[in-house]
């Protein structure tokens, strides 16, 4: 049997198929080209039914088609991999005609600026970044300052003391988090501990349950997790635990487990982004927004919560969206026992943006 | 009653009108899938598939996408003749790619010649250390190397997780998971002045090309392919068993390895701790594509590669989800391995003879 002409046989279908559908139909090439709307892309790492993350990101876009309605067209690419397909992905949107296209998880960072190097005259927007260009803005919210009102809530309501956090990367996005709950959660239950799993991952449901069952086993009452599925919630909700909601209410998959969800409402922003791409003052801005701005939500709180609970937790949450408080306020020492802040002393953006120590008191080691 | 039986005489061009068959009903079951879903299935198709290839920009890219499915795809043929099977390529891969990239950083800032040569074969060694590990084990202790191999991968992808969090981190990058980006004489070059395609594709042609002569004219080809079909026959012809597995491993994961460092020096510039969106595995189904023959790995890579860029335009293009290209990726296995079956055997309907 002659294989190498099993070769030729394919190279040559190849090609006689490609030549005859090359024959394109002149409408396909004639639609980027007449719009005169503005077309905005997204590039999402996870499906858009995750009911986290990525959910929220795709609500955001289509507040943006709300808004606009026929002057936008919006366009996205869901479970996109943080490693080199991200750069193809993003580079064909913008051949394909975007004007803007939102990068939306950390991992684009790179394969962002790269792109945005080739295509001077789209703009480009990164969250959770840190490197920007001259088409180059980048966004995130303070989902600390959130962490910080789930952490009292815990604190709180925790009888075994133990709250378990299911975390996705060291990155100092996720630490940040870690040590805003914990801080929060210890200024009104000293004896209260963190347990805390890593599974490298920002989405797979399956781990995110394995970690949740093996936390629980260990003492944990209280979940809180920082990976994008709804899978703890719904086993939290099934072993009659708490649990809280990220990124997204999740009160549909445990309607009493959870005692409240942060919610990262993208809408504000990209409504806005839009606008100012529309009547052309779009600018390369570094934006990282907390309560005051509406990019950080609170889920209404669940049954479970006793009134004084929420007034503490509310009390918190109006502290700071008004300013009057930081989460990160001294004395707080590192988890070696060198001080960190002096009493008083609140964070400095920067330190906070590279994170990556524990505070004093929570247990284990980063990976 | 319906019978399969083995078919007398195959003819060689057999083989590539199931191919053709094969393509046919792909395209005729994703037309109806796709006006089912209220789309018009010729310019959707033509869309999806030709659309992404009209430029040079989509060539390049879609080379780019190839090149270590090809690289890959033609090491595990040869090993999966000799029935070794290495499912472990994606480990040894990325092996490859931390150590390559490991040299690049070590050398970072260092411009001369030898900086590029030097970091493939560091990736290269690092892939054969890793496919080292299986072959060690099988030949030794009579382990099985599907699950060795494929264990190792966890393993591989969790070392590359810890180095790039740990010591070979950006100094200047917030403690973010990354490395520093390569500098320029630790990067290969582009092959076009758009797109991504990069020179590791001419590579890939010439392991193919090395692949097909091992097969066909070198008696190594010959002795694995032995092993393969019938342990006893290779051991009556005086072969060892040992010395094969050792082969297929090492080539396997010296190649891999240094698809591995292609990608991080040629595609991506720097180490992450996610460098391979499971190419070491997309590349078993490459090799089985090819029906295990080196020189049809080349269009069978890059006809899977166009199933990805496929997938994104449909995504853009025709507002469909993610999971549709799973769909399609699936009907065209499908009816190429489904057809595979009528190559050597036929189905007659009647009675039992």
């Amino acid at each position: 049997m002659k294989k190498s002409n099993l070769v030729i046989g394919l190279l040559v279908l190849v090609a006689v198929i490609a030549a005859v559908m090359s024959f394109e139909p002149s409408e396909t090439k004639k639609r980027v080209a007449v719009s005169g709307k503005v077309k905005v892309g997204f590039v999402y790492v996870g499906p858009v039914a995750d009911a986290g993350w990525t959910y929220e990101h795709d609500r955001g876009r289509l507040a943006v088609e709300a808004e606009y309605g026929d002057k936008v067209e919006t366009v996205f690419i869901e479970s996109v991999d943080e490693g080199p397909d991200a750069e193809r992905v993003i580079a064909q949107m913008a051949q394909d005609g975007a004007n803007a296209v939102f990068t939306t998880s950390f991992g684009y960072m790179n394969p962002t600026i790269k792109v945005a190097k080739q295509f001077p005259d789209v703009k480009f927007e990164h969250a959770t970044g840190y490197k920007r260009a001259d088409n180059v803005a980048t966004y995130s919210s303070r989902f600390y300052e959130g962490r910080h009102v789930l952490g009292l809530v815990a604190g709180k309501m925790t009888k075994s003391n133990t709250i378990g956090y299911i975390a996705s990367f060291p990155i100092p996005e996720v630490v940040r988090g870690i040590n805003a709950a914990y801080l929060a959660a210890k200024s009104v239950n000293p004896d209260v501990k963190f347990k805390v799993i890593w599974v490298s991952t920002w989405f797979d449901p399956g781990k995110e349950a394995d970690a949740a069952k093996a936390l629980i086993d260990q003492g944990a009452d209280i979940l809180m997790q920082h990976t994008d599925s709804a899978a703890p919630m719904k086993i939290a909700e099934e072993r009659g635990i708490y649990a809280f909601g990220q990124a997204s209410d999740q009160a549909a998959y445990g309607p009493n487990a959870q005692l409240t969800a942060i919610i990262d409402d993208w809408a504000p922003y990209y409504v806005r982004r839009v606008d100012d791409l529309m009547n052309g003052s779009w600018s390369s801005t570094d934006t990282w927004g907390g309560f005051d701005t509406g990019m950080v939500a609170l889920a209404p709180y669940g049954k479970a919560v006793p009134d004084d609970v929420k007034a503490i937790a509310e009390e918190a949450r109006k502290a700071i969206t008004e300013g009057r408080l930081h989460a990160f306020t001294g004395p707080v020492n590192k988890q070696d026992g060198s001080p960190w802040l002096k009493p008083g002393e609140t964070a400095d953006d920067g330190t906070l943006l590279g994170m990556n120590f524990y505070v004093e008191g929570i247990e284990g080691s980063l990976p | 009653m319906i019978f399969v039986e083995a078919r007398s005489e195959i003819h060689w061009y057999h083989e590539w009108i199931a191919v053709f068959v094969a393509l046919s009903l792909t395209v005729v079951t994703a037309s109806v899938l796709l006006a089912a879903i209220g789309l018009e299935p010729f310019s959707s198709l033509q869309r999806v598939f030709i659309r992404p290839l009209n430029s040079v920009y989509g060539v390049s890219e879609l080379i780019a996408k190839a090149t270590p499915l090809i690289t890959i795809g033609v090491a595990l043929a040869l090993g999966f003749r000799a029935g070794v099977w290495n499912i472990g390529a994606e480990g040894q891969l990325v092996m490859g790619g931390l150590c390559g990239g490991a040299v690049a950083l070590a050398f970072w800032g260092i411009d001369g010649f030898w900086v590029m040569p030097l970091v493939l074969l560091g990736g290269s060694l690092g892939g054969l250390l890793w496919g080292a590990i299986p072959a060690f084990l099988k030949v030794r202790f009579n382990t099985n190397e599907i699950l060795v191999s494929l264990m190792l991968t966890y393993v591989a992808i969790l070392l590359l997780s810890v180095m790039v969090h740990g010591p070979l981190r950006d100094p200047d990058g917030f403690n973010f998971p990354e490395s520093r980006l390569l500098h320029e004489a630790a990067t290969l070059p582009k092959l076009f002045s758009v797109g991504r395609g990069h020179i590791g594709f001419i590579f890939a042609i010439f392991f193919a090309l090395i692949g097909t002569w091992i097969v066909k004219r070198w008696h190594l080809g010959f002795e694995m392919r032995v092993t393969g079909l019938s342990l006893k026959a290779s051991k009556f012809a005086g072969y060892s068993r040992g010395r094969t597995v050792w082969m297929t491993l090492l080539i396997g994961g010296a190649v891999s390895g240094f698809a591995g460092v292609v990608e991080v020096t040629g595609n991506i510039g720097q180490l992450v701790p996610n460098i391979s969106p499971s190419y070491g595995f997309t590349a078993i189904i490459v090799a089985f594509l090819a029906r295990l023959h080196p020189i049809a790995v080349i269009p069978a890579g890059l006809l899977v590669a166009l199933s990805y860029l496929a997938g994104e335009a449909a995504q853009l293009t025709l507002r469909i989800p993610a999971a549709s290209t799973q769909v399609f990726q699936g009907l065209l296995l499908f009816f190429l391995l489904g057809t595979s079956l009528l190559v050597n055997f036929r189905v007659r309907f009647g009675r039992a003879v």
